[in-house]
């Protein structure tokens, strides 16, 4: 799945489905767990109405019924007057950045011991 | 898609650059495959598939460490069964608001063990992979993350195999 047309047909996906939603919402709004299945259900039935490589279905769904979230569409559709100016990049940090203070002291729990097996590469 | 939505699809792409023009930095250089995209048909109806779940949003499990921003190629093995307030996200270059009040959002594993509920899905790997896209470095990809992914996407045997990029 996608939404972003521009990149998917750049690396050549084998097949893709398309929803056109501002980033961070491939499959789907928030709190629609009825949408959000509607979206999966009809990206997957692609794999076999798509008979060409590269063939990439259009999912028919609307976030919303104007353009303003395509201004901004790397921030979530947020509001452009909210917006900083200039390099809008998160600083690339090289240590892990949990979402949650409580998550990196159960992380460090778990790896104190050796590795936990699942975080493959960040041992 | 719908005809009533304003507008033409983003154009990622061309945003980017255009970002990073005005920011004085050289071009970044997308990924661009020449060829014919390669391809398996699928062959197993969806009733009966079984899907294997890979995300690049991020996405992590309460217990193990979150994804750094710098390069990060590492993956992280996330048990499908995993109840969604579990589930949590790092990633440096989306607005993550949404996905972490509702991982669902790019992260679709309730989505799919709904769809097999009802039946028009048939069963999904017992482990899904996720990372973190935004790597620079697309020779690290695609010579150390993308092959041991594939392999461990093989091992468990999946029909088809669902990528949610963010």
């Amino acid at each position: 799945m996608t939404s972003a047309l521009s990149i998917t047909r750049s690396v050549g996906a084998p097949r893709a489905a398309f929803v056109d939603f501002p980033l961070g919402h491939t499959t789907g709004k928030k709190n629609e767990p009825e949408m959000q299945k509607r979206l999966i259900k009809s990206a997957l039935a692609a794999f076999h109405e798509l008979r060409e490589p590269g063939g990439i279905k259009i999912l028919d769904e609307r976030w919303s019924d104007d353009a303003t979230w395509r201004k901004d569409p790397m921030r979530g559709g947020a509001s452009s007057a909210d917006a900083p100016e200039g390099d809008f990049r998160t600083p690339r940090l090289d240590t892990p950045q949990y979402q949650l203070p409580s998550d990196q002291i159960e992380a460090e729990a778990q790896h104190r011991q050796g590795g936990c097996g699942s975080c493959v590469g960040a041992e | 898609m719908s005809e009533t939505q304003a507008g033409e699809p983003v154009d990622y792409i061309a945003e980017t650059r255009a970002n990073y023009d005005a920011l004085g930095f050289p071009p970044y250089q997308w990924v661009e495959s020449s060829g014919t995209p390669p391809w398996s048909p699928a062959e197993v109806p969806l009733h009966e598939a079984k899907i294997a779940l890979l995300a690049s949003g991020g996405i992590y499990r309460r217990g193990q460490r979150a994804f750094h921003y710098k390069d990060d190629a590492s993956y992280r093995v996330i048990d499908t069964s995993v109840p969604s307030e579990d589930l949590r996200i790092s990633h440096f270059a989306y607005d993550l608001t949404d996905a972490r009040e509702d991982p669902g959002v790019v992260f679709p594993v309730d989505s799919l063990r709904s769809l097999i509920d009802e039946g028009s899905l048939g069963s999904i790997a017992p482990e899904a992979f996720t990372f973190m896209g935004g790597i620079y470095s697309a020779r690290k990809v695609r010579e150390e993350l993308a092959p041991a992914l594939v392999e461990r996407v093989v091992d468990q045997r999946p029909d088809i195999a669902l990528l949610v990029p963010v």
